[in-house]
Order: structure tokens, then C-alpha cells, then sequence
């Protein structure tokens, strides 16, 4: 739960009292956390909690109140430590872009004019390809791909640039059951390797639990972060929703439910009395 | 053998100043559109194109009116409708879509009022076809310096935005997080198609101009993988289709008993880039069809 907790070693990401008002509403409200390189942090929250308004924030894309340091600098547009995999990707199958092309466009999109082809860089390009397991389609368009081989591209995309923090925006969203947690499992090992910080939202935190080290949980803009035995219990998450909350171990697998008695126990409207159950996450 | 080759090149078609200027041009207009064209069609904005190519009627019947080449007015006119497109549509894309019809309208209106001075103020009935529906083989060997400027100015300009405009083409997402500025990067674009739409406008007339921007585009699309390789095929594409163009044309001199007039040019290119465009999507409507056709007995 604590601010800064990062294991003794500087953090790579640093979010400190971060307030972010769009249109008059506040989407976050004094959020911080800290994540330590290497770490593998799950972003949880439902839809509109602020995830993807976070992810611009630390990306340099949103004015935001607070501070947010980057590899112990202050954030900036286009910063060489981050890697980021947006949520809304979509091609048409018809686009004449390969999926090798895509990846190289990773290395140096940022720079003006067209790329020199050269042997190191097809040689970098077809070792990324190999790491996310690309190579079977790396001369197919992307628009073609399936939605868990067109993660991994944008995930070597991402990569290839050697970030040290890289940022996924549901990942896990359109993907069936197997596909993500073969993203999942591709992913830990990846970033493990190459002792690359993770941070990965998603509205279901089920399949990040196996690989997460540590959780950053978003509700009502406000945020709490720690281990994910620190986070995700009744107490602490209901503090976050601002009402009662149950969390329930259901055969390896955590529910959050809201449950919304306690409220209606109040009104004399005995049609009401009955509990009305929400599964959060 | 050789006197049917004859019938198809006419002995003047090669020495011919007309055909030698018109393939000249067309040969430009077609690598600028391929190039430019690959990233309109990518970023889903013919319609801008489109837009851009009838207004550039504005400009062209209003050079015609104070006798400024027609090039110049169609330069003119389509980059400052880019300009104001990008001015007052800005945040989203319904937004932009709606701007470009509302700038498309007026700006169509003052064409109208060229146009009708044109013919008010000049005998020639022409000068409304040649604008709209172009004339290729009424352009002169001077103009070719300009269309030499202008072409390279807009394949210059989609060259040096390259990687980021790729990028920002495919996922203003990924290339926003990579810090590229993505509109500057729009803006830019815009005006590469502005002058593509004014070299095209100069060689197949304002309102068929998008027919060459985006349908050598179109066609490499769909036998290509890689950017290179579409603009590369979409030039070529272009080349190919108004040359055909020409000597087609050429040849039609004599299809009306000596009328002494040819078929308009633009007429050929639209139509061969059109069943060109046919003939590209085919081999994939047949392959879908061998994989769905052995599923149907069983019904």
C-alpha cells in the first residue's frame, strides 16, 4: 500500500499524486505507485476507471497534476524507455503492410525519411519476429493477423526499440481464453529475460495473477497499489469503491462483488431488501 | 503481321510533339499519385480527394478566366481547400468529413460562376470539358517544367515524412506514443495530396482526377504486401494505364470516318484503371469461391 516500495533499487516508473481532470470530471484523483525494473505490475479496473488516461499521462499525452518520472527523469513525448501497445488497433486486411514491416517500423518510426534497408536491421527485426513467435506470418499482412498473433506483433513493435518499461492497454480485451494467456505467458518471459518493467491493464485480473508481482488496482479514479494479497481484500477495496465490497476465492480464481444491501438496508422499501450482487472483476 | 502492328501504331503515333508531351505528363501525374494515392487509400481519405479534385474546378476555371495556366489555378485552389479543410474540421473524423462537404459546396458554387464567365467572356465553348473531363493532347510542351516542379515537390514531401507517416497512417495510437506529431504529419500529407490533385486534375480534368490518385492505389493494394512495393506497383500501374490511354486514343482519330477528333484520353484511363481494378480483386473472389464451393453439395 505504500507509496514507494520498490525493493531497495531506484524505480523505473515513478507516479506520484497524479490528478487528471477531463472535461470537468475527475478521471484520476492523487494516484501513486511505484514500479521497480523488471517488475511485472497488473493495471486492474473496469471500464472508464482511468487506465487508458493513465497510460497517456505517463506517456506524455495528457497534462496531468503531480509528477510522474521515468527511469528517475520527469516524463516527456517520445521517451526511449517506454514500450506501449495501444488497446485500439485495427487494420484492414487489405493495408500492404507485413508484419516484418511493422516491427521494424518499431526501431525508428520517430525518424523522418525512409528507412535504409540493411542486413543488422533485418537481422534485429527477424530475431524479434523469432522471440514473439512471428516467424510463421512475419510476410503476412498484419490486417490478416488473429487478434492473439496481432498482440505479439505490436508486442515485438513495442520491444524492439530495448525499452525498459513497457505499457499494454488491454492487451487481453478481444482475445479468446487461450490466446491470452499464451500473450500472458509470452510476455513474462520476454520481459523477464530482458528485465523489462510491465505494466498490463485489464478489466479481469484472473489471467495476469500467475505472472503479476504486483497490482496497481483502479476504482472511482483512485488508486491502490502493493501485492496483490495486499490489494485485493475486502477492506482495502471497498475503502477504494467508497462502498462495501466482498472479495471471494472461488476455486483458485478471486471475484470482486459489490454488494449492495448494506445501502438498502436504510429504506423502508422492503421490495429492495433483496441483495443486489455485481461481479467487478 | 507488321501492317496490323501499324494499324495499332500509327507511323506519327512515336514522333508525334502531342503524344510525346501528353505521355510526359501523364507520366509524372502517375508517380506522384502512386505515391501519394498508396497513403490516401491506407488513411481513407479519397474522399478528401475527391473533394479536393472538384474544387480544384474552382481554380482552374478561375486561371482560365485571368489567362494564368490552368496547372497554377488548380495548385491553388485544392491546397487552399486542403488548408481550410484542416482549419475548421479539426478534432475528430466526423468532424473532418463534414468540413470537407461543406468547403466541397462553396467551393463548387464559385466554380459555377467561373465557369459561366468563361463562357461569357470568351468565345470557346471548351474550356468547361477540357477543365472537368481534362484534354491531354491540348497540353503544351511549356508546361512540362511546372508539372516537373510540382511532382517533385509532393513524392519529395511524402518521402521525407516517411517512416512517421506510415506509422500515423496505420495507428495514430502507436505513432502519438512515439511522440510523432501526428497532425504536423497530417497537415503535411495534405498538402502532397493537395498537389497530387492538381497534377492529376492538369492530365485527366478535376472531377476524374481521383480516378488516377486512388485507382493505380487501389489495384497495387491488392497484389502487393509492402509499402515500397504498393507505391512502386501503383506508379507503375499509372504509367501503364494513360500510356494505353494515349495510344488508344491516338488511335481513335479514325474510328469516326476522319472526324479529325480523337476520344478524350481521360475516358480510356478511367476505364482501363476501372477493369484493371476488377481483374486485381478477382484471383482472391475466385479462391473464395474453390473454398466455399465444396461446402455447398451437402446442403
Amino acid at each position: 500500500m505504500s507509496d514507494v516500495a520498490t525493493n531497495g533499487s531506484a524505480p523505473i516508473l515513478a507516479v506520484d499524486h497524479v490528478s487528471v481532470s477531463l472535461a470537468g470530471r475527475e478521471v484520476l484523483r492523487d494516484v501513486s505507485f511505484a514500479i521497480a525494473p523488471g517488475e511485472f505490475t497488473g493495471l486492474i479496473g473496469s471500464n472508464g476507471a482511468g487506465k487508458t488516461t493513465l497510460f497517456r499521462v505517463i506517456l506524455g499525452l495528457q497534462a496531468a497534476d503531480g509528477s510522474v518520472r521515468v527511469g528517475g527523469a520527469p516524463r516527456s513525448r517520445r521517451n526511449p524507455l517506454i514500450g506501449y501497445v495501444p488497446q485500439k488497433f485495427q487494420l484492414d486486411p487489405d493495408v500492404p503492410l507485413r508484419t516484418r514491416d511493422l516491427v521494424a517500423l518499431g526501431l525508428d518510426a520517430h525518424r523522418y525519411g525512409v528507412a535504409t534497408p540493411s542486413r543488422a536491421r533485418r537481422a534485429r527485426v527477424d530475431e524479434m519476429l523469432e522471440a514473439v513467435d512471428a516467424r510463421d506470418f512475419a510476410d503476412a499482412r498484419v490486417g490478416t493477423l488473429s487478434g492473439g498473433e496481432q498482440q505479439r506483433v505490436l508486442i515485438a513493435h513495442a520491444l524492439i526499440a530495448a525499452p525498459k518499461l513497457l505499457l499494454l492497454d488491454e492487451p487481453l480485451a478481444n482475445l479468446d481464453l487461450r490466446s491470452g494467456h499464451e500473450v500472458v505467458a509470452l510476455l513474462a518471459r520476454i520481459t523477464s529475460e530482458q528485465r523489462i518493467a510491465v505494466l498490463i491493464s485489464a478489466h479481469e485480473m484472473n489471467p495476469l495473477l500467475p505472472v503479476i508481482d504486483r497490482i496497481v488496482y483502479l476504482a472511482a479514479g483512485r488508486a491502490a497499489s502493493g501485492t496483490t494479497e495486499e490489494v485485493v481484500r475486502t477492506s482495502v477495496l471497498s475503502a477504494l469503491y467508497g462502498h462495501h465490497v466482498d472479495v471471494l476465492q472461488v476455486h483458485g480464481r478471486v471475484l470482486v462483488v459489490a454488494g449492495e444491501a448494506g445501502e438498502l438496508a436504510d429504506t423502508s422499501d422492503h421490495s429492495h431488501t433483496q441483495t443486489q450482487v455485481e461481479i467487478i472483476s | 503481321m507488321s501492317a496490323q502492328l501499324a494499324a495499332i501504331f500509327d507511323p506519327g503515333f512515336f514522333t508525334s510533339q502531342i503524344v510525346q508531351v501528353a505521355a510526359t505528363v501523364s507520366a509524372f501525374a502517375a508517380i506522384v499519385c502512386g505515391t501519394v494515392g498508396v497513403f490516401t487509400v491506407i488513411r481513407g481519405q479519397s474522399f478528401a480527394g475527391e473533394a479536393l479534385g472538384d474544387i480544384s474546378t474552382t481554380g482552374g476555371s478561375g486561371a482560365f478566366l485571368v489567362a494564368v495556366g490552368p496547372l497554377w489555378g488548380f495548385g491553388v485552389a485544392a491546397v487552399a481547400a486542403a488548408a481550410v479543410m484542416e482549419l475548421i474540421g479539426i478534432q475528430r473524423p466526423r468532424g473532418r468529413d463534414l468540413a470537407t462537404g461543406i468547403v466541397l459546396g462553396a467551393g463548387l458554387g464559385l466554380a459555377a460562376l467561373f465557369l459561366y464567365l468563361d463562357s461569357v467572356n470568351h468565345s470557346t465553348t471548351g474550356a468547361t470539358v477540357s477543365i472537368v473531363f481534362g484534354s491531354m493532347f491540348t497540353i503544351t510542351s511549356s508546361a512540362i517544367p511546372a508539372v516537373i516542379a510540382f511532382s517533385a515537390l509532393a513524392v519529395c514531401l511524402v518521402t521525407a515524412l516517411g517512416r512517421p507517416l506510415l506509422l500515423s497512417s496505420i495507428s495514430p495510437e502507436l505513432a502519438a506514443a512515439r511522440g510523432i506529431p501526428v497532425r504536423f504529419v497530417g497537415v503535411a500529407y495534405l498538402l502532397a495530396l493537395a498537389i497530387a490533385i492538381a497534377i492529376a486534375a492538369f492530365t485527366i480534368g478535376t472531377i476524374l482526377s481521383t480516378a488516377l490518385l486512388v485507382g493505380p492505389a487501389a489495384i497495387a493494394l491488392r497484389l502487393t504486401r509492402s509499402p515500397a512495393r504498393a507505391i512502386a506497383a501503383a506508379a507503375a500501374i499509372g504509367i501503364a494505364a494513360t500510356w494505353l490511354s494515349i495510344l488508344l486514343a491516338y488511335d481513335s482519330y479514325d474510328w469516326y470516318h476522319q472526324s479529325g477528333k480523337s476520344w478524350p484520353v481521360s475516358f480510356f484511363v478511367v476505364t482501363l484503371i476501372f477493369l484493371g481494378y476488377l481483374l486485381a480483386g478477382l484471383p482472391r473472389r475466385l479462391r473464395r469461391q474453390r473454398e466455399i464451393a465444396p461446402e455447398l453439395p451437402r446442403g
